[in-house]
């Protein structure tokens, strides 16, 4: 396969971006779409040319470390789908693709295709987890949780922290990988202690961060690559009133 | 340094009662002092993340470094299947003792008994741990916590999230680190490359590292230091690993005196997705439970080439449920890898490359039901479907053998220091406790008993016992060591060759897996001593590494990596050379039984290789730590 390549390249947080033209020549279906940067960059490299910067790391769709819009759709055209899963199988023969970094205020560019997702980190920070100590657990069968509790709790827990719902969403919103984390501990017996206290502190360390607000558009789970429901949000909410009604802090 | 018999430091005293009665005799640091002792930890994976939580939680001041964007990428969070651990709620006849055992004898007698035995009583607590912060692990409809069964055991052991259990436990270990990062007891530091360990007057003080977005080489000092920084599988340039995990950090501390142990235990992952081209960037695993319900078999004929559903039952075989009856498809990874690369020889592999064998599920499917395997699986199916383009419901998965897991690393004693005082190794990066092969669910249980229960006690011991300068980073030795970091990276930005960095690292993969992979030879290991300096002096005339060194630049980064991997690659083959003998995951052809198995020589291999690096290119130094076994007597190995 032949491919014609947009690509956004920004030398640093600082300076402007502007898309530049690429040839793909030698693509193999088989091929994830980093792979076929990969090949693009080897390119560049070896004729002394800064290759394009883009983040990856465990390249099987857990690590939450890549992430580029695809033709206007974070992680590309495949639902519930990595862009390091993505195979060049999905694309024909002389395609144009447009690739560019996600796009947010509170996800400054570093270079080129790398973001800043510090911002996901002091959410949690705030507040994603359950304050126990190492030492002092009691047996892990001491309180029995119903499967189903279990399960719904999982499904939450799934999200990888990529931030392709920030990157879709129009309001730049982090509730949907907020909201997992908050379903999450919420659901589970161990979370409850915290609970008010950590949807309001976790809420306004998103605030802080420049992440906006969630106008119900559901963008963002449509390109979770975890297909994490905006249920989720709607729990997040009830939550965090719940909280302000019984002052959670 | 001449050699040397190496102290591993284990306590006195009945196995059982080692780790209890050395908790009490080591050293403590009173909690008021805790706070001014700085502590760095090296990586964000279980060992890392979970060691810096812990020690922060105590009131040490951490600092705690990943190269990653985020500590929540650590590649920990890739393990899907499960960790074991001895609670014994299946009743089925687990205790300490037995995961204790299974874990000594899967490692083929190559790992140092005591260490085991802690790990295996470690076990219990990690679980209790892990379901406090809020681990969303598997359970039954009674709402108690659910088993799977892994390779290497005949117990339901295994605690598992879905076939994202690496995932869990990391978020679980994050969270707890990040609620440290928030109370101020650790620092983070992301996107920070360490490229040397720093020694005042003999004890590891601090590190260097490169701030991969701005480029400035930073120091840092500390009372200690400690390196949870993972495997060195990429070395093989296709492996399991994630495409960032690399050895820098633990060959910088080799380079400043640590000694490496047994670099040539490495673990082929016997189910990995086949390779298809050469574009290919990493390989991917699927989870070893999937032998839970899945079937290995070939066909009985040579260059069978029907599709699988045309080959009728009696065409087909099941080899390892033929070979190893009361294991089956549960035998430990190296058994089956090296079955699958034995079918594949004599020419009864299937798909395209004749690389690969069926893993079959029909038989489950209909036994279950398509509803229960998508529930144990789906997830896995799905990422199949994904890569291979194939439905693994209805047609079985392909499946082949890649480099997943090294046994080998930095020597450490029973306290998990090395030789160099004040540097531990915690995790995969550290060689003591899997042997010559690693039993599937046990890593995530390493990593985590290292960082929570171990690190914690053994740390406060080094520190109340030892009388250190104070030092800073302006210290002499600090400027020195950046001096030589700076001098590195100028090195590989000035040759300015016409190369890809990921040409030569392929080409040196291709050596390793062809010469020093699942099985070697005396021939084979010459060959590859032969040609890796040869590739090295290559590099060095002729990579292009573009760019300049004050922003981020992800080929100066990878250059680096695979220039340290062209002289460790050289270690780990000499060896793989030196050990004339079969054990675990190091197969030397010219030791097996009649039947093709790995043949141990125990009078004169029962021992830990520690090697002293005394230059490039130079031969090292061999240091012995013999390997006393009281409790379990080593026998040929079977699972017959």
């Amino acid at each position: 396969m032949r491919l014609k390549l947009k690509i956004w390249r920004q030398a640093g947080p600082g300076t402007a971006g502007r898309l530049v033209d690429y040839a793909a020549d030698h693509v193999s279906p088989d091929m994830s779409f980093l792979e076929m940067l990969d090949v693009v960059n080897e390119g560049l490299v070896k004729q002394g040319h800064d290759a394009i910067a883009f983040d990856s790391d465990c390249r099987e769709g857990i690590c939450g470390m890549c992430g580029l819009v695809v033709n206007g759709i974070p992680h590309g055209p495949d639902r519930g789908t990595t862009v390091c899963q993505l195979h060049m199988r999905r694309f024909r023969d002389g395609d144009t693709i447009v690739i560019e970094p996600w796009r947010a205020r509170a996800f400054p560019v570093v270079k080129d295709l790398v973001v800043d997702r510090s911002a996901l980190d002091r959410i949690i920070t705030a507040g994603g987890y359950v304050s126990v100590n190492c030492g002092g657990a009691p047996d892990g069968n001491a309180i029995p949780i119903a499967k189903e509790v279990s399960e719904t709790a999982m499904d939450s827990a799934a999200c990888i922290g990529c931030g392709a719902c920030v990157a879709a969403c129009k309001n730049a919103s982090a509730h949907l990988f907020m909201s997992a984390k908050i379903s999450h501990l919420s659901l589970l017996p161990q979370g409850q202690i915290e609970r008010y206290r950590r949807v309001v502190a976790m809420i306004e360390q998103a605030d802080a961060e420049g992440f906006g607000s969630c106008s119900n558009e559901g963008e963002c789970e449509a390109v979770c690559p975890k297909e994490i429901p905006i249920s989720n949000i709607a729990r997040m909410t009830r939550e965090y009133f719940r909280a302000l009604w019984v002052g959670g802090r | 340094m001449s050699p040397t018999k190496l102290d591993s430091n284990v306590p006195a005293g009945p196995i059982a009662e080692k780790w209890d009665r050395h908790r009490f005799e080591m050293k403590l640091v009173n909690p008021a002092n805790k706070r001014k002792y700085t502590i760095i930890v090296v990586g964000t994976g279980l060992a890392g993340a979970s060691a810096a939580a812990s020690l922060g939680e105590l009131g040490y001041n951490v600092l705690n470094f990943c190269i990653q964007d985020s500590p929540r990428r650590a590649h920990s969070i890739a393990a899907q299947g499960g960790i074991n651990a001895a609670k014994n709620y299946q009743n089925d006849g687990d205790s300490v003792y037995r995961l204790f055992y299974d874990t000594v004898k899967g490692g083929d007698y190559r790992s140092r008994e005591a260490n085991v035995y802690r790990l295996a009583q470690l076990s219990v607590n990690i679980i209790d741990q892990c379901v406090a912060q809020g681990v969303p692990f598997a359970r039954d409809y009674g709402g108690l916590l659910d088993n799977r069964s892994f390779g290497g055991a005949q117990v339901s052991r295994t605690f598992y999230a879905r076939g994202q259990t690496g995932q869990q436990l990391l978020l679980g270990a994050y969270q707890s680190l990040m609620r440290q990062v928030h109370k101020g007891t650790v620092r983070l530091f992301a996107r920070r490359e360490m490229l040397d360990l720093v020694l005042v007057e003999g004890r590891a003080r601090g590190i260097v590292c490169r701030n991969l977005v701005t480029g400035e080489i930073e120091r840092y000092a500390a009372h200690a230091v400690i390196l949870a920084t993972g495997g060195y599988g990429t070395v093989y340039y296709l492996s399991t690993n994630a495409v960032n995990s690399n050895v820098t950090a633990s060959w910088r501390a080799a380079k400043r005196g640590a000694l490496f142990a047994n670099p040539c235990f490495t673990q082929i992952h016997p189910t990995c997705i086949p390779v298809t081209g050469d574009h290919q960037s990493k390989l991917t695993l699927m989870s070893e439970s999937l032998r839970n319900d899945g079937r290995v078999w070939v066909p009985k004929k040579k260059g069978d080439t029907r599709p699988p559903d045309q080959i009728p039952e009696d065409e087909r075989d099941y080899y390892l449920e033929r070979k190893y009856p009361s294991f089956g498809n549960l035998v430990p990874r190296d058994v089956a890898s090296r079955n699958a690369k034995q079918m594949a020889d004599e020419g009864r592999g299937v798909g395209e490359t004749g690389l690969a064998v069926y893993l079959d599920f029909q038989d489950a499917i209909q036994r279950l039901g398509i509803d229960v395997i998508r529930e144990k699986y789906g997830n896995l199916f799905h990422m199949y479907k994904k890569i291979a383009d194939e439905d693994a419901y209805k047609v079985p998965m392909r499946i082949y053998p890649a480099i997943h897991y090294t046994m080998g690393g930095l020597w450490v004693d029973y306290n998990l220091m090395t030789n160099v005082p004040g540097l531990h190794v915690l995790g995969e990066a550290n060689f003591s406790d899997h042997g010559a092969n690693r039993l599937g669910a046990s890593a995530l249980m390493q990593g985590l008993a290292d960082g929570y229960f171990v690190i914690p006690y053994t740390i406060g011991h080094y520190l109340a016992g030892s009388t250190m300068l104070k030092v800073t980073s302006e210290h002499d030795a600090f400027k020195e060591s950046a001096n030589c970091v700076q001098k590195n990276i100028n090195r590989l930005l000035s040759v300015k060759g016409n190369r890809g960095i990921r040409e030569i690292h392929r080409e040196l993969g291709r050596i390793m897996w062809d010469n020093v992979g699942m099985s070697r030879t005396e021939q084979s290991l010459r060959t590859a001593l032969a040609q890796i300096p040869k590739l090295r002096g290559e590099f060095w005339q002729s990579v292009s590494v573009p760019g300049t060194d004050d922003n981020l630049n992800q080929s100066l980064e990878y250059a680096g990596r695979v220039a340290d991997y062209l002289e460790f690659a050289e270690l780990l083959t000499l060896d793989a050379l030196h050990r004339r003998e079969s054990c675990g995951g190091h197969f030397r052809e010219e030791s097996q039984t009649a039947d093709g198995e790995a043949l141990r020589d125990d009078e004169h291999y029962s021992y830990v290789a520690a090697w002293e690096f005394t230059g490039v290119g130079r031969e090292p130094v061999l240091h012995k730590e013999p390997l006393v076994f009281e409790e379990v007597h080593p026998t040929q190995r079977s699972y017959k």
